[in-house]
């Protein structure tokens, strides 16, 4: 199992005087599901970015499958490449196609035949049942196609790690459920995920670990069903008190 | 790449992050020589500060490629104008230190009449502009003419040639003897203000058009009415999203000013002119667009500032 894909060391990120993480030590091995968990302004989304380097780190190391990508050497752009990114209001490309939005990287970045990508894109929307949307724009899809069409776009690469930032967050509850059988669906079929939600049951039934962050630490972290039904932290008591409330 | 913070600069938290039970001990995972203290910044660990000296070493080493290039470039520049057959003889009326000596107290009292009338013209150019932004977003059939006129206007001066302008504005008014006579600068300031107005009410009007509806919405559903909306809630964020337009354009003028000469106001194009006619030396005209070059500059600089810090501001610290 020791075969990790993502692994924060220490890393610390600050806006001006605002430390946003401050220390972070994390592991996420392949094939796993780890959700970040925390009040809103803990950290989760800086932390995600970090790990794609869409933020600056002001301390500590990053690796992505053992290399180093903070390193001020390395070459951010081909990192996110390996990376697939989901993000909580879509950000699909809305000038073009769903087919194009999906088959964009491969294109651009990957440099596949549009051919190739292209019939790689539309099993991938077969598979979601969003085939007959291909040649749609996204502004006429539902909240919860777009967000399925971006998890898709995101995969299309095959990337060695997904990062999803609160997928569900701007959903109406009804169609917050396609999205997560579709995350389901990837965990089953050995994605290597790191996710912040705000979905605890979700992540109760999806997560392999849960991590829970307090004001730019990991406060607690340990398997997803008991660290969400008997937590030792009190401040991770009171959280999920807070959120759990009906 | 984002500048990093000050290292061993001592400062306080943010509120509510130093104290409380959010801050426990980081149970020795074998980074100790980052620990920060209870009270100061993080200190940063060799590894980082390794990092910031190789990006430092990397921006000097950038800095250096940069001179050396600017310095072959220029070489070149100077050894082809130089070998150009005709070069001694433009070297000596266009770049005549004696003559640009001479020329140079009248050219520079000559941009001052610039000065005067880009100050009074760009107050001039925001205030019409606004007002005709603002006359074709009224909506309802009550505002027809308006709309029309404004739409016509801008149509008429966008289209129309800012040199006939002036003629036409500088010559025809005044032959119509029905104000009294005016100096030369205020016509052609006059003309500048009816040009200019018509391009920046078309940009005052992309940014009030890409202020998002749901804004007007939001605002609407306060209660506000469709004045209130615009002035409270509309042109603010349209007014952030078009300064760098807005300063381009400005720019564009402060350049245009100098064709109030052609109705003989006797700016500094103007007393180039007659410097130059004066002494047969072409020096004049280049001190006097050197002098134009100065004083836009401060203005250019200020405008890749500010579309820097909003571009900033909206990426909220990212680096791509």
């Amino acid at each position: 199992m020791a075969d990790p894909v993502l692994e924060l060391r220490d890393v610390w990120c600050a806006f001006g005087d605002h430390e946003v993480l401050r220390g972070i030590d994390l592991t996420v091995q392949r094939h796993e599901v780890v959700a970040l968990i925390g009040a809103s302004g803990s950290g989760k989304s800086t932390l995600l970015r970090t790990a794609n380097l869409l933020e600056h780190v002001d301390d500590g190391q990053i690796f992505l499958s053992g290399q180093d990508i903070t390193d001020p050497r390395v070459d951010g752009d081909a990192v996110r490449a390996r990376i697939g990114t989901v993000f909580q209001s879509y950000n699909l490309f809305p000038h073009l196609s769903v087919l194009d939005n999906v088959t964009l990287a491969a294109r651009v970045v990957h440099r596949r035949p549009r051919a190739e990508a292209e019939e790689h894109g539309r099993q991938l929307l077969a598979s979601i049942g969003l085939a007959a949307k291909a040649d749609a724009y996204p502004d006429t899809l539902s909240g919860g196609q777009q967000q399925r069409v971006a998890i898709v776009r995101a995969i299309a690469t095959d990337p060695e790690l997904l990062l999803l930032d609160e997928i569900t967050s701007a959903l109406d509850p009804e169609l917050v459920g396609e999205v997560l059988d579709l995350v389901r669906s990837l965990k089953a079929s050995g994605s290597t995920i790191l996710m912040a939600t705000h979905e605890m049951a979700f992540a109760r039934d999806v997560a392999d670990r849960v991590v829970f962050l307090d004001a730019g630490r990991v406060l607690e972290e340990g398997p997803a069903r008991e660290l969400l039904s008997s937590p030792r932290e009190p401040r991770t008591r009171e959280f999920l008190a807070r959120v759990l409330a009906p | 790449m984002t500048a990093p913070a000050t290292p061993g600069v001592p400062e306080p938290h943010g509120a509510g992050e130093g104290s409380g039970p959010g801050r426990p001990g980081r149970d020795g995972a074998g980074h100790g020589e980052t620990g920060a203290s209870g009270t100061g910044r993080h200190r940063p660990s060799a590894l980082e500060l390794d990092r910031r000296a190789f990006r430092k070493k990397q921006g000097y080493r950038s800095v250096a490629v940069s001179m050396a290039s600017t310095l072959v470039f220029a070489t070149v520049v100077v050894l082809v104008l130089r070998n150009t057959p005709g070069w001694p003889r433009v070297a000596d009326s266009f770049f005549d230190l004696e003559a640009a000596r001479r020329s140079f107290p009248l050219v520079l009292q000559g941009l001052w009449l610039n000065v005067r009338v880009l100050a009074v013209a760009s107050v001039g150019v925001l205030l019409l502009a606004l007002v005709i932004a603002t006359l074709r977003t009224l909506r309802g059939p009550l505002f027809f003419p308006l709309r029309a006129l404004a739409a016509a206007y801008t149509d008429l001066f966008r289209g129309m040639p800012l040199i006939i302008v002036l003629y036409l504005v500088g010559f025809g008014i005044p032959g119509l003897r029905l104000f009294p006579r005016m100096d030369a600068a205020f016509w052609g300031t006059l003309a500048l203000v009816l040009v200019y107005s018509a391009y920046v009410s078309e940009v005052f009007r992309a940014g009030i058009e890409a202020v998002h509806p749901s804004q007007r919405l939001a605002a609407r559903g306060l209660g506000l009415s469709h004045g209130q909306t615009m002035r409270r809630v509309v042109l603010p964020q349209a007014m952030r999203k078009v300064t760098p337009a807005l300063m381009n354009d400005f720019v564009a003028m402060q350049k245009d000013v100098g064709l109030i000469s052609v109705l003989g106001a006797v700016d500094a194009v103007r007393a180039a002119q007659i410097e130059t006619s004066r002494y047969y030396d072409f020096t004049p005209y280049v001190v006097a667009g050197l002098l134009f070059v100065l004083l836009a500059l401060p203005v250019i600089r200020l405008t890749d500032w500010y579309s820097a810090r909003l571009r900033a501001r909206e990426q909220m610290g990212s680096v791509v």
